[in-house]
């Protein structure tokens, strides 16, 4: 236990010189909270000797760092925020890796009754008009635009989502998920993010399966042409191997509680 | 009720256990924060004893200032310095932004006015007591200074112990500038946030338990060394 | 350390003011060479004042205090003793050695030589322990090692017996004696008439900030000039 205890300091002290080649990718809180990072990572490392440092932030924070030059790639999933990031020159190209779903999360004894709705936009309006409390991320992330985009798809317009009982939390997935559990309120979450949350409280897995909630992951590298300083070389090492079927194996297979959680659908070139 | 029981069986496990990851951010937690105080204390020491013993003309001004920045909200710190350090900032070229010593730099940024004001009010009642025989003795500023410093070194250990205790316990500037990489900048606090976030209480609270006790037993230790409370010391 | 001799020291229509009131003076004053002189006068005439004009410690507001040399310099041949000693908080041999270690002494030697002036003033058993736990006599005692180590041509004291049992009284004026023996110029401010007539070799007299008498010990107290000064030595209280 000692030697433990030494190897670590001596781990810490010495650190940078012993490790393997370093890169900063910026992802979703989802990609972390579902815990897929801890399997992909550690193979990663064994593969290609590369450390990849993640920075866990939303996707409006993850495309922000990306432009700023201050990580070598971005794994996020709102598509029209990545395509103006590529139109902005930030990024050299966009490479979808999988997707997983968004499943909407509510009260146990359902109070809106969203469990029998037909489609995603059914089972908002039934939360609209049944004016029960529903936790919005609230934080400009994927999560969050993909949620307002589903309230527009609905008919529920944003004068329409009045704070009597739409609440934005501003929060990353796991505060917001607590804000939920803790006024018994609706919310939409990621599936990954919710099979892991520890306090569920009341809360159920009220609606999932329709195909608007699918959500695609698209790692996109930082234009070295804009920040010469970035790895490029790291970066384009880390895309063929998270293409690659060896990335695909592990994302398929990758389950939690007994359920798949990410669909690999990279295309190789 | 029963989280926090879970919390502290936690912590007990973790500790009894030697998690290594436990080990890997407590060492960082104290890497992070002890540097800083180092640092700060370097700067805000000799700072307040200098403010204690010259009089120019703003130094009233200086002083307000100062224990006005005590106040300075670590948030803002954080996001001040994380866009100086921003690639696309004015000191993007060094690299340093979600590194360690970007922590460092936060910390020292918001540890100095506190270090520096406490050990200005100590220096100013030294000073009062001084003054008459080390004007009579005719000595420099600089011996005075340093006379101050150094016989007010156990109530000015209080000072950088103050800085600690803030510092140990700060997240919101670290979370910004260190973004609380695994294995890179992940440390005490920024760990129990993401927990938090989790919704794992329990492990949160474990991390909780595992600062306190870092921060008592650190100000233990450091009391212990310098033999504060004992015999007709001071 | 300053060979030069800095006395005879004068002093001409020198004036302390504190918030635009005259506290001391205008005084006219020479202090030779050699002896003892002592400051009388009743409380509040401005003697601590005085004393602290002359060490340069009192802002002089107006007239001129000339040493032989100049005032920078002359400041290191001079030395303080206050009524209330500053205790630093160290031991009582480091604040002795202290006034050494100013002028790059070695620390080992100023140690050294702080042990000898302790022996000197009978403080040697406590040489290692802290100056803040001493009594008010050996305060006193430590005070005058640490003014006499820097070898001073003249010692100015405020009352150093001021709240002193009769035998720490005693052992001070023993100290102060081989002092002056040694060639130290001694000018020192009380309220004890048996300490004034043991020590004095020259009185000064205020009240009211001024000068009313100078002049040598015996006929000081013989028959002292002033009414003031002859009500005070009757022990009747001045105003």
């Amino acid at each position: 236990m000692k030697k433990q205890a030494i190897f670590a300091i001596a781990a810490l002290t010495m650190g940078t010189v012993l490790q393997a080649e370093e890169m900063k990718m910026a992802v979703t809180t989802s990609f972390q909270n579902s815990g897929l990072s801890d399997v992909l990572l550690p193979e990663i490392k064994a593969d290609l000797d590369l450390d990849v440092q993640l920075l866990v932030v939303g996707t409006g924070q993850a495309i922000r760092l990306g432009e700023a030059g201050d990580v070598d790639a971005i794994l996020v999933h709102s598509r029209k925020a990545e395509e103006a990031f590529i139109a902005g020159g930030n990024g050299t190209h966009r490479t979808e890796i999988m997707y997983n779903d968004f499943v909407l999360i509510g009260p146990g004894d359902d109070p809106a009754g969203v469990a029998s709705a037909g489609s995603a936009a059914e089972a908002l309006t039934l939360i609209a008009e049944a004016r029960v409390p529903f936790a919005s991320r609230g934080d400009d992330s994927g999560t969050h635009k993909k949620e307002l985009s589903l309230w527009e798809a609905a008919g529920v317009g944003e004068s329409a989502r009045d704070v009597s009982w739409y609440k934005e939390a501003g929060s990353g997935m796991g505060a917001t998920l607590n804000t939920a559990s803790g006024m018994n309120a609706y919310i939409m979450s990621d599936r990954a993010s919710w099979l892991k949350f520890g306090n569920k409280g009341d809360l159920k897995l009220l609606f999932a399966g329709d195909p608007v909630l699918f959500n695609q992951y698209a790692y996109l590298p930082v234009n070295p042409e804009a920040h010469p300083h970035v790895k490029a070389d790291l970066a384009a090492k880390l895309e063929d191997w998270l293409i690659s079927d060896r990335a695909g194996a592990l994302i398929d297979g990758y389950t939690l509680n007994g359920e798949t959680l990410f669909t690999f659908n990279a295309k190789q070139e | 009720m029963n989280e926090i029981l879970q919390g502290m069986i936690e912590a007990g496990r973790l500790i009894v256990t030697l998690d290594s990851d436990l080990i890997e951010i407590s060492l960082r937690s104290l890497q992070v924060t002890v540097t800083a105080v180092l640092i700060s204390s370097a700067i805000g020491l000799p700072l307040g004893a200098f403010l204690a013993v010259k009089r120019f003309r703003h130094r009233r001004a200086a002083i307000a200032t100062l224990n006005a920045l005590m106040g300075l909200p670590p948030v803002v710190v954080g996001l001040v310095v994380y866009l100086l350090l921003s690639r696309s900032g004015p000191f993007g070229v060094l690299g340093l932004l979600f590194t360690p010593s970007a922590m460092i730099i936060a910390q020292v940024i918001i540890l100095t006015p506190l270090i520096a004001s406490i050990s200005h009010q100590t220096m100013r009642d030294m000073w009062a007591e001084y003054h008459d025989l080390l004007i009579s003795l005719n000595t420099t500023r600089h011996q005075r200074i340093r006379a101050l410093l150094w016989d007010g070194r156990r109530a000015l250990l209080t000072a950088s112990l103050a800085g600690f205790g803030r510092g140990i316990g700060e997240v919101g500037a670290i979370m910004i500038v260190g973004g609380n990489i695994d294995h890179a900048t992940r440390v005490l606090t920024t760990a129990i946030a993401l927990e938090t976030g989790k919704g794992e209480f329990a492990v949160a609270l474990a991390l909780g338990f595992v600062l306190i006790a870092l921060a008592l037993a650190v100000n233990w230790v450091i009391h212990t060394l310098s033999r504060t409370e004992v015999g007709e010391r001071w | 350390m300053v060979t030069r001799p800095i006395l005879p020291l004068r002093l001409s229509g020198a004036v302390a003011r504190r918030k635009g009131k005259t506290i001391v003076g205008p005084v006219d004053l020479d202090l030779g060479p050699t002896g003892c002189t002592i400051v009388m006068g009743p409380n509040g005439a401005g003697k601590t004042t005085l004393l602290r004009l002359m060490h340069g410690l009192e802002r002089l507001a107006d007239g001129t205090i000339d040493w032989q040399i100049p005032d920078v310099e002359a400041r290191e041949a001079q030395a303080y003793v206050f009524q209330t000693p500053v205790m630093m908080r160290r031991s009582v041999l480091d604040n002795v050695a202290f006034p050494l270690t100013l002028h790059g002494v070695h620390r080992k030697e100023a140690r050294d030589r702080a042990a000898d002036w302790l022996v000197r003033v009978g403080l040697e058993a406590a040489a290692d322990r802290q100056a803040t736990v001493l009594s008010g006599g050996e305060r006193q005692k430590l005070a005058l090692a640490r003014a006499l180590i820097r070898e001073p041509q003249i010692l100015f004291l405020d009352e150093p017996c001021a709240s002193l049992d009769g035998r720490a009284t005693r052992d001070i004026e023993a100290i102060l004696q081989a002092a002056r023996a040694d060639g130290t110029r001694l000018v020192m401010a009380t309220h004890d008439m048996g300490q004034a007539r043991r020590l004095a070799d020259e009185v000064l007299f205020i009240h009211h900030g001024r000068l009313h008498d100078s002049g040598p010990a015996p006929s000081f107290f013989g028959s002292a000039p002033t009414p003031e000064a002859r009500a005070f030595l009757r022990g009747d209280i001045l105003e």
